[in-house]
């Protein structure tokens, strides 16, 4: 079971390198307990491009696709078996990056 | 026929829970379990009458509801993997033996209270499922719209199954954490029990008082330090232990000041008390529980209604306002109010709660009896009227009609003084103590 843990943030480009070190060394116990999949941070919501490619020539535009006051400024995907692991353990990865964090099921083919 | 009737109700309150959590456990889904316990008991509603009530009802109805479930999932898989279809047939094992399966129970109750969900998600899932209540109970015990009940259960289930919400009882650690959810849904469980809904049930459910208690009194054994546990547990004894002089012959609610406290059970008041005083003696600051707790303990340590120290439950009142500043409880703080500095004071806190509580049959009530009290008797008629329309439970829509009535015998001049002084000071004055901020208050 894959889970998708975004990073909220009303502030960009906020990180502190305390806030680093403590995310390299929590992304390191994530690999050591196989729960690593992927993790970025993310630029600045203002540098995003909306696409909409369905009719016959795409479209672009400027900017997030909403605006909000609060924004996803970074992401995790964990590897976990169930949902009080994935707490359990992003718990501590709220506390390394000190932002709060939504965790949400990424959906897989069924088995 | 009733027999069989009073056999399904029966099976009902006492295997429903088991049903569901020894399905939930087999079949990993907590859906295919709800629907699979109600065929189940649908079927019995069916059979029994015609066939009679099969010796081991509760064996009868785990069996029954395992084939509904694997026949749903063979439908569902036959649609798509023959594979899993074949597995399944093999599956169809005999139910586990009753008594080993109480574990089951509990987890069925730590995974409906997650703490990923909302709290009143978890409330409504666990009287639905572990509970069994349906639908239209929960919404009244919540005061809200049935729709929005339904909705709250299949929102949560449907998150317990994408999210995977585990099913199982929460690591010693995360254990205290967890409880606070499950104590606040095993008190609403309570409270529909002591004062239970619906037009043809019984006013009181003893069995699922006693369920309430019974789970209680499990987390406890796991949790013994927990002050709010063992809070809660001396709330429920010292409430349950007036149930026998709580419904009069005539099938109404007798008030606490006129119950006759001899027919108390005095085993639990004892209990109770035991517990209340191991809180008192631990030093720590009570939480919640234990204020209603030792709110009941004041009410159940006099010997006459009139030896109540009402200053010591309203002192144990503006205690619990400060944790739980909810309209009802600051309600029943009115009733208590009452006694101590007379229905005035109280009528001038109840009506400022009428916003909140105008659709919760108990502010029209205590309205109502303060306004008798007052000699505002066209008044209190119109809340006695309010009253009556929103009450559920067939006692207390009995008690307050009767109140009604007595009223217009007062009006019409008849023995008014001895009416008033028969009737007691407060009819809701005990109340207080076993009423919820989760909207279903009890009051005597």
């Amino acid at each position: 079971m894959q889970y998708l843990v975004s990073v909220i943030d009303d502030k960009t480009n906020s990180g502190t390198a305390e806030e680093m070190v403590a995310i390299d060394e929590f992304n390191d116990r994530l690999r050591a307990g196989g729960h690593w999949v992927f993790a970025a941070g993310l630029a600045d919501p203002s540098t995003s491009t909306v696409i909409d490619g369905r009719g016959e020539v795409p479209v672009f535009t400027d900017g997030p696709f909403i605006e909000s006051k609060e924004h996803m400024a970074g992401f995790w995907i964990i590897e976990a078996p169930d949902l009080d692991v994935a707490l359990a353990l992003m718990a501590d990865g709220s506390k390394a990056c000190n932002r709060r964090l939504e965790v949400r099921p990424i959906l897989m083919p069924e088995a | 026929m009733i027999d069989a009737r009073a056999a399904i109700i029966r099976a009902h309150h006492e295997e429903w829970a088991r049903v569901v959590a020894s399905l939930a456990k087999r079949f990993g889904d907590l859906d295919i379990a709800e629907d699979a316990a109600a065929e189940a008991f649908a079927t019995a509603v069916q059979r029994w009458p015609a066939d009679g009530v099969p010796p081991n009802p509760g064996a009868w109805l785990t069996t029954t509801a395992n084939r509904k479930a694997v026949d749903r999932i063979r439908r569902e898989h036959k649609r798509r993997d023959k594979q899993r279809e074949a597995m399944m047939l093999t599956d169809d094992a005999p139910p586990e033996p009753t008594g080993a399966i109480d574990d089951d129970r509990l987890r069925l109750i730590f995974t409906c209270c997650h703490p990923a969900l909302g709290m009143e998600a978890r409330m409504a899932l666990t009287l639905r499922l572990v509970g069994g209540l349906t639908v239209p109970e929960i919404a009244r015990g919540f005061l809200v719209q049935e729709s929005t009940i339904g909705q709250r259960i299949t929102r949560a289930k449907g998150k317990i199954a994408a999210a995977r919400i585990p099913y199982r009882v929460p690591s010693a650690r995360d254990l205290p954490a967890r409880i606070g959810g499950v104590l606040a849904v095993l008190f609403l469980v309570f409270n529909e029990g002591y004062l239970a809904t619906g037009p043809d049930t019984d006013p009181v459910r003893a069995d699922l008082t006693a369920e309430a208690i019974r789970l209680t009194r499990l987390i406890r054994e796991l949790l013994p330090h927990d002050g709010e546990v063992t809070g809660l547990l001396a709330l429920m004894l010292l409430t349950e232990a007036r149930r026998p002089a709580r419904v009069s012959a005539q099938g109404a609610l007798v008030p606490l000041v006129e119950q006759d406290r001899d027919a108390w059970d005095h085993a639990l008041i004892e209990e109770g008390h035991r517990l209340v005083r191991e809180r008192l003696a631990s030093g720590v600051a009570p939480g919640r529980y234990q204020l209603l707790a030792a709110i009941n303990a004041a009410h159940t340590d006099a010997r006459d209604a009139r030896d109540t120290d009402w200053s010591q439950v309203v002192a144990l009142y503006d205690q619990l306002v400060r944790l739980d500043p909810s309209p009802i409880v600051a309600l029943n703080r009115a009733i208590a109010i009452a006694e101590l500095e007379g229905a005035d004071a109280a009528l001038q806190i109840v009506d400022r709660l009428g916003d909140a509580l105008d659709g919760y049959h108990a502010f029209h009530a205590t309205r109502a009896e303060l306004l008798r009290r007052l000699g505002r008797r066209e008044e209190a008629r119109a809340a006695y009227d309010r009253a009556i329309a929103l009450a559920g439970n067939t006692a207390e829509v009995a008690t307050l009609s009767r109140r009604r009535d007595d009223l217009a015998d007062a009006v019409s001049g008849t023995d008014r003084a001895g009416r008033e002084r028969g009737s007691g000071s407060s009819s809701r004055g005990g109340g207080g103590g076993s009423s919820s901020g989760g909207g279903s208050g009890s009051d005597s």
